[in-house]
């Protein structure tokens, strides 16, 4: 038991390492980043190369704890603040109507299971795992064709109906045994009251779980608005953050700690969701 | 709990419409309804798109619309770079994928021990889903520069120094990262099912003097292997979401080991050569769907296994 325990702190650690490396970081002056990674960004190594040093040192605690990159962030650019909103934006309706539309997918997909409804479910498999880059182009055409283009429907409502979550949910939901269902109905209870009363209740967890890693998907997105949003002015803070890593190397660590926080936070409220919700079988067995 | 599901399964699936009673023919209907609204938003925005790339992959371009039904295909097929970007791209996900599985599936075995902080463990496996790209590329590549701490530690060993993005290695970091995101949330899956194996078979077995490894491999495998078919695909979709990262690390034309089909695709979107682009989408689907239809008769395989047993 010691040595897998002490297996697990080290794996961990190395697991941990990146996060708390980008925390630290961000307490850092700006001269103190430079020194310490300039190497690594360095793109062109021309007359600045002797204030640069030639190792790249992996630190953790800063020399002189600094909140300038904080200060830069938050006060002296709004636009940082900004492409937060922006972000929130994007992604909480997705979030909210994709589980929407997902939860009554699923339902449908557990009730009955013919087999036109397994090819279905089957090809929404299919669609799921289809990478961005071949979608990206019909996307483009069908919001150009609804005239949706450049506005946040164009983002909004293929990710309200992306089959992701109907594929997760519909995994989860059909661990409930059929007899539940079965059971209301010889009660008396209409399909939707069955939905309502008997399906939702019991999916609490796994929808929590889903709700956490839908909006880790979309918090991260990258190349939909790019090519969705031409307006810069309406891009969340991924696709920002993803452009300072070129230039300000000292802010990108405060704007990645800053991005940290809803995810750490829908995390810490999600987490115990995320791990005793998946097993759906809380009181109830088979 | 788990027979019961399966029993219905095969009974709805082998006895279609012509012997279903009039209560199951309502609820087929009712529960169509259901289904509608996510239904008619995917055949919009996916199905509809879809079968904009399966016309374009047969026109000889986005123009004339002359067809030219197969030419296509052939030509991606000879391209060197498709076919650098498919080897790469199989390459990648045959490792990431089983040992992304493998090891998710050991990490839940091993918090299934008694071990202190045990739920201080699953969080902090959990942790690198929050990272944002952004940052994890940064990370990375501090980590991996030429004169970064990983080449230190392959000093330390005694090996000379790698540069690691342009080196035969590359694929490992690619692989390492993940590893590194992925783990986390498998490994919750798996400790979900595996307190879902019933104890009174294990119990039982024990009584019957079976050995560990029989518990495991007869009765603890057998009733994960639908969240192992569920766990490889979700992993199949992840890994082919790594190209954003390798994107950001490396950019359009990365090292040859690192270049998978997805910079091909964004390649050819890039040079609006679409016909190329559509092809190339759709010999990765039909690639897709053999793949998955294997991972689910495999598992439908075992399934009825287990409800004979």
């Amino acid at each position: 038991m010691g040595i897998l325990t002490a297996f697990l702190v080290i794996f961990t650690t190395i697991f941990v390492i990146p996060i708390v490396f980008t925390i630290c970081n961000s307490f850092m002056g700006k001269a103190e980043i430079a020194s310490n990674y300039g190497m690594v960004f360095s793109t062109s190594a021309t007359g600045a190369k002797q204030f640069i040093s030639e190792v790249v040192n992996l630190k953790f605690i800063p020399d002189k704890v600094s909140f300038s990159q904080y200060i830069t962030v938050l006060l002296k650019s709004p636009d940082y603040l900004f492409k937060f909103w922006n972000s929130v934006i994007l992604v909480v309706p997705i979030v909210i109507f994709q589980l929407a539309v997902a939860c009554l997918a699923s339902y449908g997909f557990t009730r009955y299971r013919g087999r036109l409804r397994e090819i279905i479910f089957f090809s929404y498999i299919i669609l799921m795992l289809m990478p961005y880059q071949v979608t990206l182009v019909p996307n483009f055409l069908v919001a150009k064709w609804l005239h949706i283009l450049d506005t946040r429907w164009a983002i909004w409502l293929p990710g309200i109906f992306s089959p992701y979550a109907v594929f997760l949910l519909t995994k989860f939901m059909r661990r409930i045994p059929v007899s539940m269902f079965e059971a209301a109905k010889i009660d008396g209870a209409g399909e939707w009251q069955i939905f309502q009363k008997i399906c939702m209740p019991l999916c609490k967890g796994a929808l929590a779980s889903v709700a956490i890693l839908v909006f880790i998907d979309y918090w991260n997105m990258v190349e939909q608005p790019l090519v969705l949003l031409s307006d810069e002015q309406m891009h969340p803070l991924s696709v920002f953050l993803s452009k300072i890593n070129a230039g300000e190397v000292g802010l990108a660590f405060a704007v990645a700690t800053i991005y940290m926080i809803p995810t750490l936070l829908v995390f810490l409220y999600g987490e115990e969701y995320l791990v005793e919700g998946i097993s759906y079988q809380g009181g109830i067995k088979g | 709990m788990k027979k019961v599901v399966l029993r219905r399964k095969k009974k709805r699936v082998q006895a279609p419409a012509s012997r279903s009673t009039i209560g199951e023919r309502v609820i087929k209907r009712k529960s169509a309804l259901f289904l509608a609204p996510s239904f008619l938003g995917v055949l919009l925005f996916f199905v509809l798109p879809f079968g904009v790339v399966g016309f374009y992959s047969m026109v000889n371009n986005p123009v004339q619309h002359k067809f030219v039904f197969l030419d296509n295909f052939i030509y991606v097929g000879k391209n060197a770079a498709f076919r650098l970007a498919a080897a790469n791209t199989l390459k990648f996900s045959l490792v990431a994928v089983p040992l992304v599985v493998v090891l998710s599936m050991m990490m839940a075995f091993a918090l299934e021990q008694a071990i202190p902080w045990k739920s201080r463990f699953r969080t902090l496996l959990l942790s690198p889903m929050m990272v944002p790209i952004a940052s994890v590329v940064l990370i990375w590549k501090v980590l991996f520069h030429y004169n970064g701490v990983v080449n230190e530690f392959v000093q330390l060993l005694g090996g000379g120094k790698i540069d690691w993005f342009k080196s035969d290695y590359a694929q490992i970091i690619l692989v390492l990262l993940f590893i590194w995101k992925n783990l986390g949330y498998n490994m919750i899956l798996f400790i979900a099912a595996i307190s879902n194996v019933p104890k009174e078979i294990i119990e039982v077995a024990q009584l019957e003097s079976a050995k560990g490894w029989q518990i495991f491999f007869f009765i603890k495998l057998r009733y994960l292997s639908s969240t192992i078919l569920f766990v490889t695909i979700l992993s199949l979709i992840n890994s082919f979401k790594v190209f954003r990262e390798v994107y950001m690390l490396t950019g359009d034309y990365p090292y040859d080991s690192l270049y998978l089909l997805q910079h091909f695709m964004n390649n050819t979107f890039r040079s609006l050569d679409y016909q190329k682009l559509s092809a190339a989408a759709i010999i990765m689907c039909l690639f897709m769907i053999v793949i998955i239809g294997i991972l689910f008769m495999t598992e439908n395989y075992f399934g009825k296994d287990m409800e004979d047993a």
